[in-house]
């Protein structure tokens, strides 16, 4: 980007939330079940059929809100927006227009450049469609409705982006706040969070805001900042060549790298919004808001801040085990289980998330097999803090107990790993092993200390590395001491 | 000993629950009926024997088992074609319907089983409810049973036709701007449209939301209420159904109007009207002073914009209801082969859709399209809010408003084709109330000098249907239009 | 004029109804009768007054978040005019 100019961009996020049941009616919400099955004469759109609204729809878009710092509408409207295509049954579909539900928050996102914050125009509610399925005939189309009628939350940003990389981040945060509150899994790969942008370009100092081009069709995070970054050097280079920048809708084009215009048949859209007369306004009190607030579940920064004040973590730890909710719920089972919090703190972040990341585990949206359950980790910590095992011990033990709910002192019991601190039984290994090594000792004795870990080790080897380290090394201590 | 098919709803229903006539027997009898009047009425678009005749057996055999089968225990009902019945045909009157067959009851329809109703067929009606003679219907031709050259009102007039030939005990009907209660003051029967709420409109194929109620037709004021009273209360399928608790209306109509308080609203009685029908609405009000009612005029000063209001309101929100009919999940479709799917939209809609739903559709569209939304739609809500405050300030002061129903009485068919404004002007006595949500009656006040039936409307506070049908009752009672039938 | 035969055409095309040339002039004076007769609505002052929405209760009922539905039958897809096993099936849409 040229210095002289600026990208401003704001993203129009559709996050599909976690109902049981659609926004208007009884059916299933859920993925993957076999066409047109979670479907009903409301969803599909039927003659005479009439909607009625699912509380919780409306729990979790206060719950967005109310995290965003959203002022949440004490009366609100579903308006229905009109156009024709195959995956609309009703041919308009139900949103909330001049009076969404919340509006007026903003999400803090870091960047490289510092904190940045991110203002949210407007959360509001809708229904989603249908999906079109391009056939095997290539003269038809096919169409599913299940996805009809599932809930969806549309977030808009005001346009204060600036670069691509802010917009990931902007999403990343989002989908965090979204997963922490349990609305939404956030699943940009199985369309569970969408993104559309709004982007233009106008010289830097320059208040008026440049001709704006919506970009869609960008299926993951690494798609949005690309596409971004194509879009943005798209319009720069035609006001270069002095061409002026048509509002319009373009495609990402993952395969090609570039933003295609739409060839629509019609010109611009006319939604005709107007407000749903099937639906009355939605009323939300006081009372109810309150209750969402207090029974919410705790978002990203607050439970960092937490495990800062109650677990007595440093600054960085608690934002490493907080970027991800399910790293953070994993170390307080840990904890819960028994552990103390800097030692499953420091097992966490070295041990489990360095497998986590080679083995690419947090690639999915959830972690689902941990290297070892947080109970099993915890078991383990306490083992080595009583110096049941020692530390070496326990690491050595995480790929035998991996998959398996063993009990980890079970483990070392039937194994006899038990950690050797019989004093009897290490003072005959150390007199066995300054024997056998009189070079050694000679050298130690000389002022080599650094040769004291061969001896250790010496004596490691000989209890089947489950002598207490510690003791051993006192031990020797005494013992080359004594006969000097 | 009168047929069969002249009881009234009422004892039809006793004679089946004391098994003087069985289920079957009342259920032949409809069907003898229809077979004998659909020549020359039409009303019928769909005749459902054989379901009918296994409904009314499995009525006969838990009434021979002793159960309480229901108030309309195996008494022969009808529906307007707008009211989804399972398995059976439901066209809306269109030809974009024909062979659709819903696979789920209204919540009307489902009520009257549950009562004990025997479904015996469906009715026709104007295209998807719009219009006020029922010549807008894609699928079939009505005639007014008094006389077949004359139309019998609509929407509703398969409903108000097949009751006035007694070829059903009772029937459903839709309200929308006077679509209930003009049919039936052409046909003289009793049409009730409740208070907007007050009846389920799921299943109900929607015109305009916010003016759609599905109402009564029946021949006597206390048929209306046996009917109205096995359809009445809340749904949870209806997010616009009141939770207002509904109570039985049919043993209460006794009353009388001694004390009671009538309005007049001076703008319902203008120059233009049929001499016939003002003269014939005017006495009804005399026998209602008679009988002890006191009546003074009253004023609803926006009645002039009423017409303008409902059609930009109705037609916006049916422009919108009616995007459904795509040719994608049901109904007709017409795909040349390797057309694309905006020709199957065009296509189908064209072949689909008759002049004057395609003429509404236009309207709503323009009504609500950017840059004429708040100069057409939005005004017209706004206007609509006038007219209901002038009803509330009229109703402070009295129980119920006395009016004319329509300015004339049934016209010849053809007659008012030409020109949609003249149809529209039909309605201009019926549409307020709808746009003020209240609830109206019709019933049969006389007849004019050719024998065409006149009617006198009634229109209530909200959710006092009570009232009207008492008032009705009371003049009813006092009258002898109830014994006169159309020659078939 | 109230409408023109351009507005028409246009608003056809939102309603994707196709119109004979015929019907487009015959549907263009009848909008512009209605239209014309509907003008005092236009210039009554209803400042400050607010548009009728809800004509019954004032707020809209909730349902509990949960699964009534069961798995649909074969009865949902029954009136397609064409499917392709659980799917319907229509003309090829063009992204």
């Amino acid at each position: 980007m040229s210095a002289q100019m600026e990208a401003v961009i704001g993203l129009e996020v559709h996050a599909e939330l976690l109902t049981r049941s659609k926004i208007f009616c009884g059916c299933s919400a859920g993925f993957g079940a076999p066409p047109n099955t979670n479907v009903c004469p409301v969803c599909l759109g039927m003659p005479g059929v009439l909607p009625v609204l699912n509380r919780r729809v409306v729990e979790f878009a206060i719950r967005a809100g109310l995290a965003t710092g959203c002022a949440v509408a004490p009366s609100s409207i579903f308006a229905r927006k009109n156009y024709f295509y195959p995956d609309i049954p009703k041919g308009y579909q139900i949103s909330q227009y001049e009076l969404p539900i919340c509006a007026g928050g903003h999400i803090d996102v870091v960047t490289e450049a510092g904190t940045k914050r991110v203002g949210l125009t407007r959360i509001h509610m809708e229904e989603d469609t249908g999906k079109n399925v391009h056939d095997a005939h290539a003269a038809d189309s096919l169409v599913d409705f299940n996805r009809s009628g599932v809930p969806l939350l549309e977030i808009v940003s005001e346009p204060d982006l600036r670069t691509p990389a802010d917009a990931g981040a902007y999403l990343r945060t989002l989908r965090s706040i979204l997963q922490y509150l349990e609305v939404c899994d956030g699943n940009m790969e199985e369309g569970s969070f969408r993104c559309d942008a709004n982007v233009s370009v106008r010289p830097r100092g320059q208040k008026e805001l440049g001709t704006k081009v919506e970009i869609k069709n960008m299926n993951s995070f690494r798609a949005v900042e690309r596409a971004l970054v194509h879009e943005i050097a798209r319009q720069e280079q035609a006001l270069a060549d002095g061409e002026r920048i048509v509002q319009e809708t373009r495609l990402w084009d993952a395969d090609r790298e570039e933003t295609r215009s739409m060839r629509s048949k019609e010109s611009a859209h006319d939604y005709r919004y107007f407000p749903d007369p099937d639906l009355l306004p939605l009323v939300v009190d006081p009372a109810w808001i309150a209750e969402i607030r207090r029974t919410m579940p705790e978002l990203p920064a607050d439970r960092r801040d937490r495990f800062e004040r109650e677990h007595g973590l440093s600054a960085y730890d608690a934002d490493v085990l907080t970027q991800r909710k399910d790293v953070a719920d994993y170390f307080e089972a840990g904890v819960g289980a028994g552990a103390p919090a800097k030692d499953m703190a420091n097992w966490t972040m070295t041990e489990i998330l360095r497998i986590v990341r080679d083995e690419k585990l947090d690639e999915a949206l959830v972690i689902r097999s941990w290297p070892i359950g947080p109970t099993q980790l915890a078991k383990l910590i306490q083992l080595v803090a009583t110096g049941a095992v020692n530390r070496n011990t326990a690491k050595g033990l995480l790929p035998r107990l991996r998959g398996t709910d063993l009990d980890p002192e079970e483990l070392v019991r039937r194994e006899g790993l038990a950690q050797v601190s019989d004093r009897g039984a290490l003072e005959a290994a150390v007199r066995d092993v300054i024997a056998r090594c009189p070079d050694q000792v000679a050298q130690i004795r000389a002022g080599k200390e650094k040769v004291m870990g061969f001896l250790v080790g010496q004596v490691m080897k000989a209890t089947g590395g489950k002598a207490n380290a510690q003791m051993v090394q006192d031990l020797l201590r005494a013992a080359l001491a004594e006969s000097s | 000993m009168s047929a069969l098919h002249d009881l009234s709803l009422r004892d039809a229903a006793m004679r089946v629950r004391r098994r003087e006539v069985s289920a079957v027997e009342l259920t032949r009898a409809t069907l003898a009926r229809i077979a004998a009047t659909e020549p020359q009425v039409g009303a019928y678009l769909t005749v459902c024997g054989d379901e009918a005749l296994a409904a009314a057996a499995a009525i006969d055999r838990r009434v021979a088992a002793g159960e309480d089968v229901g108030r309309l225990a195996g008494v022969p009902i009808a529906l307007k074609d707008i009211i989804c019945t399972a398995g059976v045909r439901t066209t809306a009157g269109s030809r974009i319907l024909e062979r659709f067959v819903p696979p789920y009851d209204a919540t009307v329809t489902a009520r009257l089983r549950n009562a004990g109703a025997v479904i015996v067929g469906k009715l026709n009606c104007d295209e998807f409810a719009m219009g006020s003679s029922t010549e807008n219907s894609g699928v079939g031709t009505t005639r007014n049973p008094w006389d077949g050259t004359r139309v019998p009102g609509g929407s509703s007039g398969g409903s108000a036709a097949a009751v006035a030939a007694r070829s059903c005990f009772g029937a459903l009907g839709t309200d929308t701007g006077g679509s209930i209660r003009l049919p039936a003051a052409y046909c003289s029967v009793v049409g009730l449209k409740p208070t907007y709420g007050r009846v389920s409109r799921y299943g109900v194929m929607a015109y305009a939301s916010s003016l759609d109620q599905v109402g009564p037709l029946a021949r006597d004021v206390a048929d209306a209420a046996v009917l109205f009273d096995a359809i009445a209360g809340h749904d949870a399928k209806d997010s616009t159904s009141s939770p207002r608790p509904s109570r039985a209306l049919a043993g209460s109509l006794e009353g009388g109007v001694r004390g009671l308080r009538l309005g007049m609203p001076r703008e319902y009685f203008v120059e233009g009207m049929q001499p016939d029908v003002e003269r014939a609405v005017r006495e009804a009000v005399r026998v209602l002073e008679t009988a002890g009612a006191s009546v003074e005029s009253v004023s609803l000063p926006h009645s002039e914009y009423a017409i303008a209001t409902y059609y930009l309101i109705a037609t916006a929100e049916a422009s919108s209801n009616l995007a459904r009919y795509d040719g994608v999940r049901y109904g007709l479709r017409v795909a040349k082969p390797g057309s694309s799917v905006g020709e199957m939209y065009a296509g189908t809609r064209a072949a689909g859709l008759g002049a004057e739903v395609k003429r509404r559709i236009m309207l709503g569209t323009y009504a609500l399209s950017a840059g004429y939304y708040d100069a057409y739609y939005l005004k017209a809500l706004q206007v609509r809010t006038l007219i209901a405050q002038d009803f509330t300030k009229a109703l402070a002061g009295c129980d119920a408003l006395v009016a004319p129903i329509a300015p004339t009485t049934a016209f010849r068919l053809g007659e008012k084709t030409a020109d949609p404004l003249t149809m529209y002007l039909s309605d201009i006595f019926t549409i307020s109330v709808n746009l003020a949500g209240l609830p109206g009656m019709s019933v049969p006040c006389g007849f004019d000098g050719d024998g065409l039936p006149i009617g006198l409307q009634l229109i209530g506070k909200p959710f006092d249907e009570a009232t009207l049908l008492r008032v009705a009752a009371a003049y009813e009672g006092s009258t002898e239009w109830r014994q006169r039938g159309p020659r078939l | 004029m109230a409408i023109t035969r351009d507005e028409v055409r246009k608003v056809a095309a939102l309603a994707r109804l196709r119109l004979e040339p015929a019907e487009e002039e015959r549907l263009t004076a009848d909008l512009d009768h209605i239209l014309d007769a509907f003008a005092k609505l236009r210039v009554l002052d209803t400042t400050g007054v607010p548009p009728a929405r809800a004509l019954a209760e004032p707020a809209t009922p909730l349902r509990d978040d949960e699964v009534l539905n069961p798995p649909a039958d074969d009865a949902v897809l029954a009136n397609a005019p064409a499917r392709e096993g659980r799917h319907f099936r229509v003309p090829k849409i063009i992204e």
